[in-house]
């Protein structure tokens, strides 16, 4: 059965095309429009913005492109084939033996995120053309949103690690350019330092974890693929080959993901998140929507078979993802409570929902994971576009909920609905798209047997639906406040703002002119993104929409790579540049066929054959290794409706894994029900508190956190958002930070200051030396000598000039005398 | 055939050339005791060329003859300009390029 699959799947060639197989020019687009922006941009009359909305564009279109020709490539396959992704290496650089590849590495995965990304970065950019307008760095704005576009890209499209580390730290230097965009508040400069070190921090594990993969896999991709250990491909199948050690893959994987931990902010190193609002409004957009944050995540989807071997997922007990992933759900969504500026919400709940899609991956949820990005780009992007949309239009720079806000949905109807259907699709309300990507991973989190998890995943939804009743409340609901109420802004309560978001200051003066007008909607720039955002956080679910049957699990099919077995040579393997020319795409994978006819190089052929005499021994022949694999799992396999493939349970004897085989729950009424009713209790519940207490102002429920003990100590806690910030800087850093400063300083000004200054001293007085002795004597001496000498032997010489003709023949004579003299001795 | 009564007559007329060269102090004198001591040279020259039975000799003294009247002609030629612009060729008188 198996061997007729793969067979299957070699006859039907597998469709490529231009944008696929030029995948890589994507990052490059915005990676040229940045250097644009730099050198040209000043000079041009946009002010470089034009390229930048002009490179996301193209980018958008590239990567719209490569997304068609991927769908044709999967549905031009047959059916649960493993369809290889297009990968293309050119040598980077070399040294000693190593070389180091850069390319492109297509599959489902890369194309999904490389289409949000660039079409999220696209909306971005054209919003900031309204938003930052008369910015006093609006150039420099431009430059850094492009190149930080271009760094997600190339991690995105990255074919190893060392490229895909990258394209993470051009998006780490990126985002600490953008969130101290405003650097003249030393509030901004600092969140931009706190969240550069807070993500370098967790960096140290991305490199760690890359070495200790390459050292561990090198040999064994090198062999059998032809490729090295930083090759994505390459770490994914050695992960399920059954040839890495325990520790060594535990080690990575854990390494890796405190990677991940740092970007995405995950519990503990999420603070740096809800800091970072203090960049423009569009980078807080972008950052959490479908860039930065996403990192992390995407960091575990692409090396999953890593992960997979590694964290043991899927073994049925807890493992260090999926805690640390519910951890975040729990505590990031009721941090959200305590919030007054609606950013900070927001940050707060995107560092929720990246729980969730921790969690997710954690639990073996793949696909609704990468779902979950997905759907989460959208209408995150949209809730923080629509916040700046009132900021900048309504509340006068002030992200305030609670000073600034109330009673916007009369003057924004347009920012309103869009939020209303953005906030929808954030709880998981059915049609709209967070539900089939969020409600897929509780789902399947339980279904995997994370059962504790499942109900932090239900908790988790019950709290994001009533958080989000409160920010909605406070800002579109109830009578307007402060600047909203067209407020003017007087000094004092002016400068109160001014750490948060008020760019006022910066040479935005343009908006007090309009802001003066009260409370209105936002111009077409801010309007359209909006819309369109808002059109997809509806709509995008339906590509995978469980519940209508399997002709809506379209993302299922494109971005799920199969889990079969497949031979090494089947690697679409285009090598260009210096690589010897070894070209297998779509080499033959049945067993019958002679060794030698698809394999180029005589290395290579020993592999294979090795290969083949293994399994022409016959111990687990491919036929054995499917019985045994059916009848090892349970009846999931005959609701998937096709084979069960050994990957990720046990290693493939012929050929390699390239994904581990998960299961998909299926979808059941009765478990969407509970979590809608979940959902919709946390509305109720959330809106009757809020009514009552902002608008009712009740008595009870007033000051309750003074009264109640137990409450005040939570909302104390949550305030101080756990005191993990006191925890990071006063004590962490100052126990560390101090003391070694302070040894620094005595170094520095015992030992090196000791160290200079003896070697001053010591230099004066050799140089005093040497200045009376060598110098005056010696060296002048020999100077003054030989002017003295030549003088001496001029006047010496001088009477020989007599001028007199007859001295001068003498003297002529004389010495020719004297030379016959000489010659006469000489000879005789 | 004796060589050396040659080379007797040519050293006594290369001496008497010197001593006119470095003691005389009328130009013209000194141009002939110049042409004593190319003379001299060229005598040594045929007599060993005689001595040597080869015709070298006499080529090299037919040159240093032609070189010697040229020379007679660009020295009297500066002793008659000398003559102009002093009205006198001694030289003792001509030790303006003293050093």
């Amino acid at each position: 059965m198996f061997a007729e699959a793969t067979e299957a799947a070699t006859e039907v060639a597998l469709k490529s095309g231009w944008f696929l197989e030029n995948a890589w020019v994507i990052p490059i687009i915005p990676a040229l429009s940045f250097f644009l922006i730099i050198f040209f941009g000043k000079r041009m009359p946009k002010k470089g913005s034009e390229f930048g909305v002009a490179s996301m564009f193209g980018a958008l279109v590239f990567a719209g492109g490569a997304a068609y020709q991927w769908i044709q490539r999967v549905n031009g396959a047959s059916e649960g084939a493993f369809i290889s992704p297009v990968v293309k290496t050119w040598t980077w650089w070399q040294n000693d033996g190593f070389s180091f590849g850069i390319g492109q590495h297509v599959d489902g995965l890369t194309v999904a995120i490389l289409l949000v990304v660039a079409f999220i970065s696209t909306l971005v950019q054209i919003y900031s053309l309204e938003y930052l307008r008369g910015d006093r760095r609006y150039t420099h704005f431009f430059a850094s949103l492009t190149l930080f576009s271009a760094g997600m890209l190339n991690m995105v499209v990255a074919e190893n690690m060392i490229q895909l580390i990258l394209g993470w730290e051009i998006m780490g230097l990126c985002s600490f350019l953008l969130i101290g965009h405003w650097w003249e508040e030393g509030a901004n400069s600092r969140a931009a330092l706190k969240a550069f070190f807070t993500t370098r921090t967790g960096d140290i594990g991305l490199l760690t974890g890359t070495a200790i993969l390459f050292f561990s896999a090198n040999d064994w991709t090198t062999k059998n693929l032809g490729v090295s250990g930083f090759s994505i491909r390459g770490l994914s199948s050695w992960a399920l080959s059954g040839d890495p050690g325990h520790a060594a893959i535990t080690m990575g994987a854990i390494a890796l993901f405190i990677a991940a931990i740092g970007k995405s902010g995950q519990f503990p190193l999420h603070t740096w998140l809800p800091d970072a609002m203090a960049g423009p409004t569009p980078v807080s957009s972008l950052l959490h929507s479908s860039t930065m944050v996403v990192a992390g995540v995407f960091l575990v989807a692409r090396l999953y078979p890593v992960f997979f071997k590694g964290m043991d997922i899927l073994s049925g007990s807890a493992n260090f993802i999926v805690v640390i992933g519910g951890i975040t759900i729990v505590i990031a969504a009721l941090l959200a409570f305590v919030q007054t500026d609606i950013k900070k919400v927001l940050a707060y709940s995107t560092v929720s929902q990246l729980g969730y899609m921790m969690m997710g991956l954690g639990a073996g949820a793949w696909l609704p994971a990468v779902f979950h990005i997905f759907t989460h780009a959208f209408f995150k992007a949209c809730l923080f576009l629509g916040a700046g949309s009132i900021s900048h239009s309504s509340s006068h720079h002030s992200f305030e909920m609670k000073k600034d806000m109330g009673g916007l949905r009369k003057f924004m109807p347009i920012t309103f609905g869009t939020w209303i259907i953005s906030t929808l699709a954030l709880c998981g309300v059915f049609p709209f798209s967070g539900f089939f990507s969020k409600d897929e991973i509780i789902d399947n989190v339980g279904h995997n047997g994370y059962n504790v998890f499942m109900y932090v995943g239900l908790a988790g939804a019950f709290l994001t639906a009533a958080y989000m009743t409160r920010a909605t409340y406070l800002t579109f609901f109830g009578q307007p406040r402060g600047a909203s109420a067209g407020e003017h802004h007087e000094e004092e309560s002016h400068d109160s703002h001014a750490a948060h978001d008020d760019h006022a200051d910066h040479g935005h003066d343009s908006h007090d002119a309009h802001a003066s007008h009260g409370p209105h909607e936002s111009g077409l720039l801010i309007t359209v993104p909006l819309i369109i955002l808002a059109t997809l956080a509806l709509s995008s679910g339906f590509l995978n929409a469980l519940p209508f049957g399997e002709k809506f699990e379209n993302f299922k099919k494109w971005v799920e790579p199969s889990a079969e077995v497949f031979n090494p040579t089947g690697i679409a393997y285009v090598k260009g540049g210096l690589g010897e020319a070894r070209v297998a795409a779509d080499a033959p994978t049945d067993s019958s066929v002679a060794p030698d006819a698809e394999v180029v190089s005589d290395s290579e052929t020993v592999v294979v054959e090795d290969a083949y005499a293994t399994a022409a021994e016959g111990e687990v022949g491919p036929e054995m290794l499917r019985s045994t694999a059916a009848s090892g799992e349970d009846t999931h396999s005959e609701e998937s409706g096709h084979h069960k493939s050994p990957c990720g349970t046990e290693a493939p004897t012929q050929g390699v894994c390239a994904a581990p085989q998960l299961n998909h729950a299926p979808f059941k009424w009765s478990k969407a029900g509970l979590s809608m009713l979940i959902v919709f209790a946390g509305f109720l519940l959330s809106l009757f508190v809020c009514i009552q207490l902002y608008e009712k102002k009740n008595k009870k429920f007033v000051g309750l956190t003074e009264r109640n003990k137990v409450l005040g100590f939570g909302y104390k806690l949550l305030v101080n958002k756990y005191y993990l910030d006191v925890l990071y800087e006063k004590i962490i850093v100052r126990s560390i930070a101090h003391p070694i400063a302070a040894a620094v300083y005595w170094f520095n000004q015992k030992v090196l200051d000791g160290a200079v200054n003896g070697a001053g001293t010591t230099a004066k007085g050799i140089a005093g030396w040497v200045y009376r002795n060598i110098d005056q004597r010696v060296v002048d001496g020999a100077v003054n000598g030989t002017g003295n000498a030549a003088q001496g032997a001029g006047s010496a010489l001088r009477p020989v000039q007599s001028g007199k003709v007859n001295q001068y023949g003498a003297l002529l004579f004389g010495a020719a005398a004297i030379g016959a003299l000489v010659l006469v001795i000489v000879n005789t | 055939m004796f060589v050396n009564q040659f080379l007797i007559l040519a050293a006594v007329l290369f001496c008497i050339g010197v001593y006119g060269v470095i003691a005389r102090k009328n130009a013209v004198l000194v141009l002939m005791s110049i042409e004593l001591i190319l003379n001299s040279v060229n005598i040594n020259l045929l007599a060993f060329s005689m001595r040597h039975g080869s015709l070298d000799g006499h080529t090299f003294a037919l040159y240093i003859i032609a070189i010697a009247a040229a020379e007679v002609g660009v020295g009297l030629a500066m002793v008659l300009l000398m003559y102009r612009n002093r009205r006198s060729i001694d030289l003792d008188e001509l030790s303006e390029m003293k050093g």
